[in-house]
C-alpha cells in the first residue's frame, strides 16, 4: 500500500514533468519552427561561449528560448495596476496553470511495468472516471483566464477574459460530445482500458486505433482542443489592434510567464489527449505482451521489460509528433473572427457532435453491446 | 474517507460558504462559493458518489457559475458599502438561523435507527453504469421529462434577455412622439 | 470512520448558512447564488443518506437536482437581465414596483 503510493506520487510528478518539458519544447518550437516556416531567423542572439560561433555552428537560439527568456521574464518588476484587486490579480494566473497541471496526472504513459516481482501500472491515477476528471479540470481552468481579465481592472483586460471564457465554455461542450462518442465505443470512463482496447489489428495489418473507428470524434476534439488551448486560429482573447494581450495586459514578470506556460501546457496536454483517445495511447503497433508480429506472421520476440519501455517511448514520440503538429496549424491558418469562432462552435461542431454520438448509439445497438 | 479528510472538507467548506455571505464584493462572493462547491464534490467522491461528485465540478462550477460572472460582469456591479440590509431583516434572519439550527438536533437519529445503515458497498455503487441503470429504468419517466424542462428553460431564458427587436424599437419610439405631440 | 450524523450536520449548517445569506444579503445575485447552493447541501444530505442505504436512489435524484438548478439558473439570471434593464438596480429593496 506505501509503496503503490509512493509509486504513484513519483508516476504524478514524472507525468507533471513531462507535461512541463512539452510545454517547453512547443515554446521552443513557437521561436524556431515558426521562424523556418516564416523564412526569417528567429532567436539567435544568446550564447555562453560564443564557442559555437566560432566553430561555424548555426546558433539555435536554445540559450535565448530556454535560459536567457525566462531569467528576463522572473526578473522583471511584478506590476500590478491601480484600482486592481490585489488578491486575484495574484491568484488568476494559478488558478489558470495549476487545473491543467493536475490533469496530467490520469493520462496513462505506459503498460504495466514488472520491477523486481513488483507489477506497477504506468499511469498516476488510475480513476474509473478519469473521462470525467478531465472534463472537471478542463472547466475549472475557465476561472483562471475569466478573473485576471477581471482583476486587472482594464476594459480590454476585461473583454479578453470574457471572450476566453465566453471561447472556452462553448468549445467544452464540443469536446465534451467528441469525449461522449469515444466513451460509448469503448464502453468505459477509464483511459488505461480504452487504451488497452485499442491493441491488437483490424485485416491483419491495420492497427485498431480510435482514430478508424471516431474519425469525425478526432476532428472535433483536435478543433476544440486548440479553441480551448486560445492559440491561432482561434487566439480571439488576444488581438493587437484590438484587445493587446487580452486578459495578459495587465500581467508582467513571473506571472505573465505562468499564463503563457498555461497555454502550452494546454497545447501539451490536448495533444496527450488526442494521442490516448483516438491514435493508441502506449500501444506500439504490431507489438503484442510476447513480441512483433510482423504482418505475415512473423514473430520477434521482445522481453517484457523492453516492452513496457517501448510503450511509454511510443507514447512520447506520438505526442511530440502531434504537438508538432499543433505548432503547425498554428503558423498556416489565419484566424477567424469572433463571430466566426462562435458560429463554428455552436452551429457547426455542437451538431456534427450531436449526430456523432446518435450514430455511434444506433451501430452500437445495431450490432449488440459496446464490448 | 477518512475523518481528517471529513473535517478539513467540512471545516473548508463552512468557512466557504460563510464567505459567501460575508463577503461584500460579488465576485469574491462567488469564488467562495466555487470552493464550497468543489469541497461538497469532493465530499461526494468521498462516499463513492464519483460520477455525481465530477458532475456536480462540472455542471456546477464549471457551467453555472461562469454564467454567474459574466452576468456580474454584464451589470457592472458595484462594490455593497455599508451595511448590506436593514437591522429587521438582520433581526429576523437570525432568528430564522437560529430556528433552524435548533432543528439540527432532530439529525442526532437514536441508535436503533442506524442500525441498518452500513458503510460498506458492493462492487460497482456509485459506478457510471450502476448510475446509468437506475437513471435509465427507475427514473426513465423523469429523466425524460428534465430533458423537457431543460429545452423550457433555455427557450424560456432567451425569451427573456432577449433585447428588443429593431421594430418594436421604433414602434415605442413612435408612441413617445405620439404621446408628446398630444401634450 | 465518518459517521452519518456529522455529514448530515455539516449539510444542515451549510444549509442554514445559506439561509442566512439569503435573508440578509440585499443584493438579487448573492440571493440567488444562495438558493442554488441551499440545494447543493441537500444534495450532499441525499448522498450521504444514500451511500448509507446503499442505494443508487439518492444519487440518481441529485442528478436531478442538479438538472433543475441548471434549469432555474438559466431562467433566474435571465429574469435578472431584464430587471436590471427596466430598473437599472440589483438591490432587492429597490424593487417594490408590487409594494403599496
Amino acid at each position: 500500500m506505501t509503496l503503490e503510493l509512493l509509486v504513484g506520487a513519483i508516476e504524478a510528478i514524472l507525468m507533471v514533468l513531462i507535461g512541463l518539458q512539452l510545454a517547453i519544447f512547443l515554446l521552443y518550437f513557437e521561436r524556431k519552427g515558426s521562424a523556418l516556416i516564416q523564412d526569417r531567423v528567429g532567436a539567435n542572439r544568446a550564447a555562453i561561449t560564443g564557442l559555437g560561433r566560432k566553430l561555424g555552428m548555426p546558433n539555435l537560439g536554445i540559450v535565448n528560448t530556454l535560459v536567457a527568456d525566462p531569467v528576463k521574464l522572473f526578473t522583471k518588476e511584478d506590476f500590478v495596476p491601480e484600482g486592481a484587486d490585489h488578491f486575484l490579480h495574484g491568484l488568476a494566473p494559478f488558478l489558470a496553470l495549476f487545473p491543467v497541471l493536475i490533469t496530467f496526472v490520469v493520462i496513462p504513459f505506459g503498460d504495466t511495468i514488472t520491477i523486481a516481482g513488483h507489477t506497477f501500472e504506468l499511469q498516476a491515477a488510475n480513476l474509473d472516471a478519469a473521462a470525467l476528471y478531465l472534463l472537471a479540470t478542463i472547466g475549472i481552468g475557465v476561472y483562471g483566464v475569466a478573473l485576471g481579465g477581471w482583476a486587472s481592472n482594464n476594459r480590454w483586460a476585461l473583454l479578453g477574459g470574457i471572450r476566453a471564457s465566453a471561447q472556452m465554455i462553448s468549445y467544452e461542450i464540443a469536446m465534451g460530445l467528441a469525449i461522449v462518442s469515444v466513451v460509448m465505443t469503448y464502453g468505459t470512463l477509464n483511459l488505461q482500458e480504452m487504451v488497452r482496447a485499442q491493441g491488437g489489428v483490424w485485416f491483419g495489418f491495420l492497427p485498431r486505433w480510435g482514430v478508424l473507428v471516431q474519425p469525425l470524434a478526432f476532428v472535433l476534439l483536435l478543433t476544440a482542443g486548440v479553441a480551448e488551448s486560445k492559440r491561432i486560429p482561434f487566439d480571439l482573447p488576444e488581438g493587437e489592434s484590438e484587445l493587446i494581450l487580452g486578459y495578459m495586459v495587465e500581467y508582467s514578470g513571473g506571472k505573465q510567464a505562468a499564463f503563457m506556460f498555461t497555454d502550452f501546457a494546454e497545447q501539451a496536454l490536448v495533444a496527450m489527449m488526442l494521442v490516448t483517445f483516438f491514435l493508441g495511447g502506449w500501444q506500439v503497433p504490431w507489438l503484442y505482451p510476447d513480441g512483433f508480429h510482423v504482418p505475415g506472421g512473423h514473430l520477434l520476440a521482445v522481453a517484457p521489460l523492453a516492452i513496457s519501455i517501448m510503450g511509454v517511448i511510443a507514447f512520447l514520440i506520438k505526442v511530440v509528433i502531434l504537438c508538432a503538429f499543433l505548432g503547425l496549424v498554428r503558423w498556416t491558418l489565419p484566424r477567424f473572427r469572433y463571430d466566426q469562432l462562435m458560429r463554428l462552435g455552436w452551429k457547426g461542431l455542437v451538431p456534427l457532435g450531436l449526430a456523432n454520438v446518435l450514430v455511434t448509439a444506433f451501430i452500437i445497438v445495431a450490432t449488440g453491446g459496446a464490448h | 474517507m477518512p475523518p481528517v479528510v471529513f473535517w478539513f472538507l467540512a471545516t473548508l467548506s463552512i468557512v466557504a460558504a460563510l464567505g459567501v455571505v460575508v463577503q461584500r464584493n460579488p465576485v469574491h462572493s462567488l469564488l467562495a462559493l466555487v470552493l464550497t462547491l468543489i469541497s461538497i464534490a469532493v465530499l461526494f467522491i468521498g462516499q463513492d458518489a464519483v460520477v455525481v461528485g465530477f458532475l456536480q465540478v462540472i455542471v456546477y462550477a464549471g457551467a453555472i457559475m461562469v454564467l454567474f460572472l459574466f452576468v456580474i460582469w454584464l451589470l457592472n456591479l458595484p462594490m455593497e458599502t455599508g451595511s448590506t440590509g436593514r437591522l429587521a431583516i438582520k433581526f429576523l434572519g437570525t432568528i430564522a438561523v437560529v430556528a433552524l439550527l435548533a432543528e439540527l438536533e432532530t439529525f442526532s437519529m437514536p441508535a436503533q435507527l442506524q442500525i441498518k445503515f452500513s458503510a460498506t458497498h458492493a462492487a460497482g455503487y456509485g459506478s457510471i453504469e450502476t448510475l446509468a441503470e437506475t437513471l435509465f429504468s427507475q427514473y426513465l419517466i423523469a429523466f425524460e421529462v428534465t430533458s423537457v424542462l431543460l429545452l423550457v428553460a433555455v427557450v424560456g431564458a432567451v425569451a427573456l434577455a432577449r433585447r428588443s427587436t429593431t421594430v418594436e424599437v421604433q414602434e415605442r419610439a413612435e408612441q413617445l412622439a405620439g404621446r408628446e405631440k398630444a401634450a | 470512520m465518518v459517521q452519518l450524523s456529522w455529514l448530515m450536520a455539516l449539510s444542515g449548517v451549510i444549509f442554514v448558512i445559506w439561509v442566512a445569506g439569503f435573508i440578509i444579503r440585499r443584493n438579487i445575485l448573492v440571493m440567488f447564488m444562495s438558493i442554488e447552493l441551499m440545494l447543493n447541501a441537500v444534495n450532499l444530505a441525499f448522498i450521504s443518506l444514500g451511500s448509507r442505504l446503499g442505494t443508487m436512489d439518492g444519487q440518481a435524484i441529485v442528478f436531478f437536482v442538479m438538472t433543475v438548478a441548471a434549469a432555474e439558473a438559466a431562467v433566474g439570471l435571465a429574469i435578472i437581465i431584464s430587471i436590471f434593464r427596466s430598473r437599472e438596480t440589483v438591490h432587492a429593496d429597490d424593487l417594490t414596483l408590487l409594494r403599496w
